[in-house]
């Protein structure tokens, strides 16, 4: 039984980094009806986010202060980073927190590069083939991903997260249990949170908001909403960036979990397009639920004893149930009839 | 070539086309580019390519996982020498037939969805083989370390003929063992062979089918066909050139790691097809020879190359100038390639041929009276 509410929480974490790469991709499909292969980079762009953030703040000043004298008979080097010189204390908390507040700056980065995109490239494809909707994402996408490996090196950069959530929490004795049967990452269950919040924050701000209200009726017939006398592309634009916001917090709040590096888009790209796929391209429950689904499915996968049963199955499982269900059921899980079911 | 075999057009183009190839050892001196290992790569890449362009260039169906077929053809050929024997053909049919059976397979299940879904099933595929050849099936893979030859292969055939030779062997054709431009040679004679049987393709009923999928598919199937017999013997076709390159590969440098079957690799072919121009004979072709050889050329440049070839700008435009530039080149040449590509996509979708061919019109406008334009549709299927 715990064995199985692990390995469920296991898979929550993974599902919610494919769930909010997935809304996002979602998100940009249904409504401008772009295949964008670029958006595991701006999941990867996100992640660098939170390392630019943390090499800005902890950039130090060496000085030398010849009264202290290091073992070894030099002059003692002191290195204090920027933020504590700026900031004193609060600096030092900065620091530590560096991770989270990242945040800050990656919402406007990436709405900023969200936008740029759209406008500079993809709205010229609107009327083009998604084939070449791939292609030119795809070119973005080696681009995003070079220029990062130029900044940054080819190295994975770790991130520390902070130290008063490193250890794990033992769910097991809030649910019951007797301590330490069932313990589970602070990091993991705050990234699911965190991404379970990010989703309800997108899902209300479409139910509930006029501009939401807007961008849904565009989403279902375009046409109309644009004869009505609403600037609906104008719109598009901002939720093309919005999307772009959710692929980057999704990377910011992962760096802990996974160290980025330039190629770290590509990787979730191939996943989370499998993701949108079984839940139902351009459904955007769908992409939450089949995001956690498979997160959780791969969990289980993973498991010594179905490993033992079926060689192999965790490497390729999210793949397989992707060939399944679209063999089986082209419009994936929660899709709508008659989308993009050829 | 026989006027009977195919038509005059199509015969000079493979006659000039085989004319440039087999040069090559001398064309590419000035360039820098004229030893083998770079050729051998040319021949290589050109093949994968013109069997991709069969599948995507004719029928619009963009694969994105080829370079499982490619991985899947160094494998057999590898182990056709480790098993049997190192001529290189038989290795090659191996690979041929083992890349065409998964193509089958693949293809079959992966052509009942088209567009975007076409593409996600081929990547689906491709990546189920690449992380299997890295986890359970790494005793025919060899997983992380590749496959490699070794002093215990067995080797049947050839340790019945001959005395076994100390060290590794290495591959050849009827016990002879190839050494300097032979391999290329070799390559090269099988890219001549694959372009032809490319032309044929081409000119042939059945290409016009395969355009009329690419076109239309809906009204192709109204009129009565049924189609998807066409569109798989196109991909099975496309996937036996990979398997053709990937023995190629073999046979050049007999070693085979699963990073071949990434899909980034995949991605490669789709860049160079692109970038040379789709659907045409000559593009693919032209792509590759371009990608593999700034891959190869660019990539060595250094900083110092790049400051040495602004030494003309002042002192600060010329650190400015190079610091910008050296980003461009050597670890950074993927970033070119990305721009590049980029770029072909919006202004020029039909690759490198287009741009050819637009050049040509404008001349053929200046000279004689203006006629109308030829309407070039590089539209791929949805």
């Amino acid at each position: 039984m715990d064995a199985i509410l692990a390995q469920l929480l296991n898979g929550l974490d993974k599902g919610g980094a494919y769930a909010l790469i997935a809304l996002g991709l979602t998100l940009v499909f249904g409504t401008l009806g772009v295949v964008n292969f670029a958006h595991g980079a701006l999941f990867m762009l996100g992640a660098f986010c939170a390392v630019a953030f943390r090499q800005l703040i902890t950039m130090e000043t060496t000085t030398v202060d010849p009264g202290q004298l290091s073992p070894w008979g030099a002059p003692l080097e002191i290195k204090t980073p920027l933020a504590q010189t700026w900031f004193g204390d609060f600096g030092a908390v900065m620091i530590e927190y560096s991770v989270p507040l990242s945040i800050v700056l990656a919402i406007p980065v990436m709405l900023i590069i969200g936008i740029a995109m759209e406008r500079g490239i993809i709205k010229h494809f609107y009327k083009r083939s998604h084939a070449e909707q791939i292609l030119v994402t795809f070119g973005l996408a080696i681009v995003a991903q070079e220029v990062i490996k130029a900044i940054f090196g080819p190295n994975p950069i770790s991130q520390p997260m902070p130290t008063s959530l490193r250890g794990a929490a033992d769910v097991g004795l809030w649910l019951g249990m007797g301590p330490n049967v069932l313990t589970y990452p602070w990091w993991r269950l705050i990234y699911f949170v965190f991404s379970a919040a990010i989703i309800a924050a997108v899902f209300a701000f479409l139910r509930f908001t006029t501009f939401g209200m807007v961008v849904r009726a565009g989403m279902a017939d375009r046409e109309t909403v644009g004869l009505l006398g609403i600037n609906i592309g104008h719109r598009f634009t901002i939720m093309f960036g919005l999307a772009a916001v959710v692929a980057g917090l999704a990377g910011v709040m992962y760096t802990p979990l996974v160290p980025p590096n330039y190629h770290l888009g590509m990787d979730f790209l191939v996943l989370s397009f499998v993701v949108v796929v079984v839940g139902g391209m351009g459904s955007l429950p769908g992409a939450v639920a089949a995001g956690f689904l498979l997160g959780i499915l791969q969990s289980f996968a993973s498991m010594a004893q179905v490993k033992g049963l079926i060689p192999g199955i965790d490497q390729i499982i999210i793949y397989l149930t992707a060939v399944i269900i679209l063999l089986v059921r082209p419009r994936g899980l929660i899709g709508r009839r008659g989308m993009m079911e050829s | 070539m026989n006027a009977l075999l195919m038509s005059r057009r199509d015969a000079v183009t493979l006659a000039i086309f085989a004319l440039v190839v087999l040069t090559m050892p001398v064309w590419l001196q000035p360039f820098g580019a004229a030893y083998p290992g770079l050729m051998q790569k040319f021949a290589i890449y050109a093949i994968f390519a013109i069997g991709f362009n069969i599948l995507f260039g004719l029928t619009g169906y963009l694969s994105f996982g080829h370079a499982a077929f490619l991985g899947v053809g160094s494998y057999t050929a590898v182990w056709s020498f480790k098993l049997l024997t190192m001529d290189a053909l038989p290795a090659i049919a191996f690979a041929i037939i083992l890349s065409g059976l998964l193509a089958v397979v693949i293809g079959y299940l992966s052509l009942r969805r088209s567009g975007i879904y076409f593409s996600i099933l081929t990547l689906a595929f491709a990546q189920m083989c690449y992380n299997l050849a890295y986890s359970v099936l790494t005793p025919i893979t060899n997983g992380e370390t590749s496959l490699q030859l070794n002093l215990r292969d067995p080797r049947i055939i050839d340790s019945a003929l001959a005395p076994r030779p100390a060290g590794l062997p290495s591959a050849g054709l009827f016990g002879h063992t190839f050494t300097g431009l032979e391999g290329f040679y070799f390559c090269a004679a099988a890219l001549l062979i694959a372009f032809f049987i490319a032309q044929k393709i081409f000119a042939s009923p059945f290409g016009m089918m395969l355009r009329g999928i690419k076109s239309n598919q809906t009204r192709m199937n109204y009129t009565g066909f049924n189609t998807r017999p066409y569109a798989l013997s196109a991909f099975v076709i496309s996937g036996m050139y990979a398997g053709l390159a990937g023995a190629l590969l073999a046979v050049t440098d007999p070693l085979a790691g699963a990073e071949r079957m990434q899909w980034t690799a995949s991605g490669e072919v789709v860049l160079m097809t692109i970038l040379g121009g789709v659907g045409t004979l000559i593009g693919p072709v032209l792509g590759a020879w371009i990608i593999k050889y700034f891959e190869n050329i660019f990539s060595a440049f250094n900083e110092q190359i790049v400051s040495r070839f602004f030494d003309f700008l002042p002192a600060g435009a010329h650190e400015v100038v190079t610091a910008v530039a050296s980003k461009f080149v050597g670890e950074g040449w993927n970033l070119t390639l990305g721009l590049v590509f980029v770029l072909i996509v919006v202004f020029l979708p039909g690759g490198i041929m287009e741009g050819v061919r637009r050049i040509a019109h404008l001349f053929d406008k200046s000279r004689r009276a203006p006629k109308a334009p030829a309407k070039l549709s590089t539209q791929p299927a949805e």
